[in-house]
């Protein structure tokens, strides 16, 4: 493994910048997972790491050696890919084999069987070498992806929303495997999602992207509990966090006027009045939906909450998140 | 319950399909049946009407496709006895064969040229095609346009400056010019049908194979070639189909050495007595290698034309 440094990167496609200088250092043996919604560069980001695509500006290091110039094969890196990209002519095993194959590797062929059936053993897919890739379940499938990954020995696992097209239960089982395996090998891995959960169980660090910039960096509690803007405060905790006008409280601070509350920041049975508009029973929580002077906020309650439409309740905040107009953190 | 099903086929409708589908068959067949019984009759068999459908088969239209032949007095065939059985045929009509005829000359050129240049065009279509499909080529459109408008006329329109052409360049007659005209004329659709078909193969397949240490060309040959064999395959058949058969040029172009099979196949018809057993049994022939090569890519060719048909 190696560090990975993104020295002021852009990247623009016709007149839409995907990327606008980024700066991002991934040491060795990091798990840095870059967050944000559909459009904003986590997967340029991606393959800019990747050799994929090539910086319009700024300059791409591993291990301290400029690569924004070379071709993927020369950064020595590994992809999984969102839509699995297994090769549909091979078996699993002759795509788990294909990387290490390449004129890059060329390993021997006994090395390599040693070292797939060691994978496979890890990804419990033993018993599928010999199939054809097509014959694989959606599941199966990002095993081999990932494997195809792991047979190597890269300077940085690249994985782009390997997980999103997996059911529920796969996902979570995946996440938690994945979580295993980068500890056990302690491999550096930067990682794309739009899954709030991922990001926080996975991450060393999480890295959150808005149109294309770096907003904020650090570990997932850092960026949940201390984000730097109203827009990373949005990309974690669930139910997401409320804003009002700071104004309907007192206490705001000189220049805030936005007033964002997550759950724990509501204290229940004191402060100003709200209408209990419904309650949502989601089994392990209760989702309570209130709104106060003509605002909506949704908080969490007691899963036996006795509470009806109509009813009043008075709610009141606890260290809150203030923002000013454009969306900054006031302190 | 019943088993009555919205997406299977009942028993009657299946057998209803299946007979229109045999009389089909049977309709497009018999052209070809008739040829090929034609080529086992005799001259005489071969015009009697009502045909006869039940005829002894002989083999004298095989015979005098591959053989010239000369009448010869009663005397010198009775001191020539036939060595062998072609020979007894030629014998029992009162004449000797004098020597080969020149249809295995010409059945090879048909070889030679159709399966070269349907070699060609699928070699070149698929190195254009995978560009047009992978590249930012400049004016990619107005050059696909381009290339699809010389399909836009049939070829034949440009038989005259083709052929003076040919003439100046001293491509007439040779096997290297009917090649290329073939290859120019395929071409065109090699490209089309190939670009549809690499249009399909994800591009994150070669980029799979990039970050997994290949590079492009070696990605185009692991990873791209064998998901695109349907492809090549029927885009071969096509090709050869239109190289194999094709007429005009070859009677314009070619009168010796690289005359193809078409043309020369009607002149067989002989001097004198018309041979249609002879024409039959050459049409026959010519029938086999395309019928060969097409079975053996038969399953590539129905996996090809069903194709982006069905989202996989």
């Amino acid at each position: 493994m190696a560090e990975v440094e993104l020295r002021n990167i852009s990247k623009s496609f016709g007149r839409i910048d995907a990327v606008k200088d980024v700066s991002l250092t991934i040491s060795d043996g990091d798990f840095i997972v870059l967050l944000g919604p559909t459009g904003a560069g986590k997967t340029t980001t991606l393959r800019l790491v990747s050799g994929l695509e090539h910086p319009d500006r700024g300059t791409v290091f591993i291990d301290g050696n400029d690569v924004s110039k070379t071709t993927p094969a020369m950064r020595n890196v590994a992809m999984v890919f969102q839509q699995y990209s297994l090769y549909p002519h091979m078996t699993v095993y002759e795509n788990l084999a294909f990387p290490l194959r390449s004129p890059l590797l060329k390993t021997p062929e006994s090395k390599i069987k040693e070292k797939i059936s060691e994978i496979a053993e890890v990804l419990q897919i033993s018993h599928k070498l010999n199939n054809r890739t097509t014959e694989l379940s959606g599941g199966e499938m990002q095993r081999v992806s990932i494997g195809r990954a792991l047979v190597r020995n890269p300077s940085i696992y690249l994985m782009d929303e390997p997980l999103s097209s997996l059911d529920a239960k796969l996902r979570a089982d995946l996440r938690v495997e994945l979580k295993h395996i980068q500890a056990d090998l302690g491999a550096t891995l930067l990682y794309v999602t739009h899954d709030q959960i991922e990001a926080m169980t996975m991450a060393s660090k999480i890295g959150v992207l808005e149109e294309g910039r770096l907003v904020q960096v650090g570990p997932p509690r850092e960026i949940y509990e201390d984000p730097v803007s109203l827009y990373v405060s949005g990309r974690l905790g669930l139910p997401r966090i409320n804003t009002i006008p700071a104004s309907i409280f007192p206490g705001a601070p000189i220049g805030a006027t936005t007033l964002g509350l997550r759950s724990e920041h509501i204290e229940l049975g004191t402060g100003l009045p709200a209408n209990v508009i419904r309650l949502e029973h989601l089994g392990d929580q209760t989702q309570l939906h209130l709104e106060i002077e003509g605002h909506k906020i949704i908080t969490l309650t007691d899963v036996h909450s006795q509470l009806q439409p109509d009813d009043i309740i008075h709610i009141q905040p606890k260290d809150p998140l203030y923002f000013d107009p454009s969306g900054n953190r006031v302190r | 319950m019943t088993n009555w099903s919205l997406t299977e086929p009942s028993n009657t409708q299946k057998y209803v399909a299946g007979t229109l589908v045999a009389i089909y068959a049977l309709v497009t067949l018999l052209p070809i049946l008739w040829i090929l019984s034609t080529g086992f009759k005799t001259p005489t068999d071969s015009i009697a009407y009502p045909p006869k459908l039940i005829f002894e088969p002989t083999l004298e239209g095989y015979v005098n496709l591959f053989t010239t032949q000369t009448r010869q007095t009663e005397e010198y065939l009775a001191n020539n006895p036939p060595n062998n059985w072609y020979e007894q045929i030629v014998h029992d009509k009162g004449m000797v064969i004098a020597g080969p005829s020149r249809f295995g000359e010409r059945f090879l050129n048909s070889v030679i040229i159709g399966f070269g240049s349907t070699f060609l065009s699928v070699f070149l279509g698929t190195l254009a095609a995978y560009a047009f499909s992978r590249y930012k080529v400049p004016l990619k459109d107005d050059l696909l346009f381009f290339i699809l408008s010389t399909r836009m006329m049939p070829p034949i329109a440009v038989a005259i400056p083709i052929f003076l052409m040919f003439r100046t360049l001293g491509l007439s007659d040779t096997h290297a010019g009917m090649i290329l005209l073939y290859t120019a004329v395929n071409l065109s659709l090699a490209v089309w049908l190939l670009k549809g078909f690499i249009d399909e193969i994800p591009i994150e397949y070669e980029e799979a194979a990039l970050i997994d240490g290949y590079t492009r060309f070696q990605a185009f040959i692991k990873v791209v070639l064998p998901q695109a064999t349907t492809g090549i395959a029927s885009t071969a058949i096509f090709c050869l189909i239109f190289a194999w058969n094709e007429y005009a040029f070859a009677v314009l172009l070619t009168s010796g050495t690289a005359q193809t099979a078409p043309p020369f196949i009607p002149t067989i018809i002989g001097v004198g007595g018309q041979d249609w057993p002879a024409v039959a049994a050459g049409a026959t022939l010519f029938l086999v290698p395309v019928m060969v090569f097409t079975i053996l890519l038969r399953r590539h060719l129905l996996r090809g034309i069903t194709f982006g048909a069905v989202r996989k």
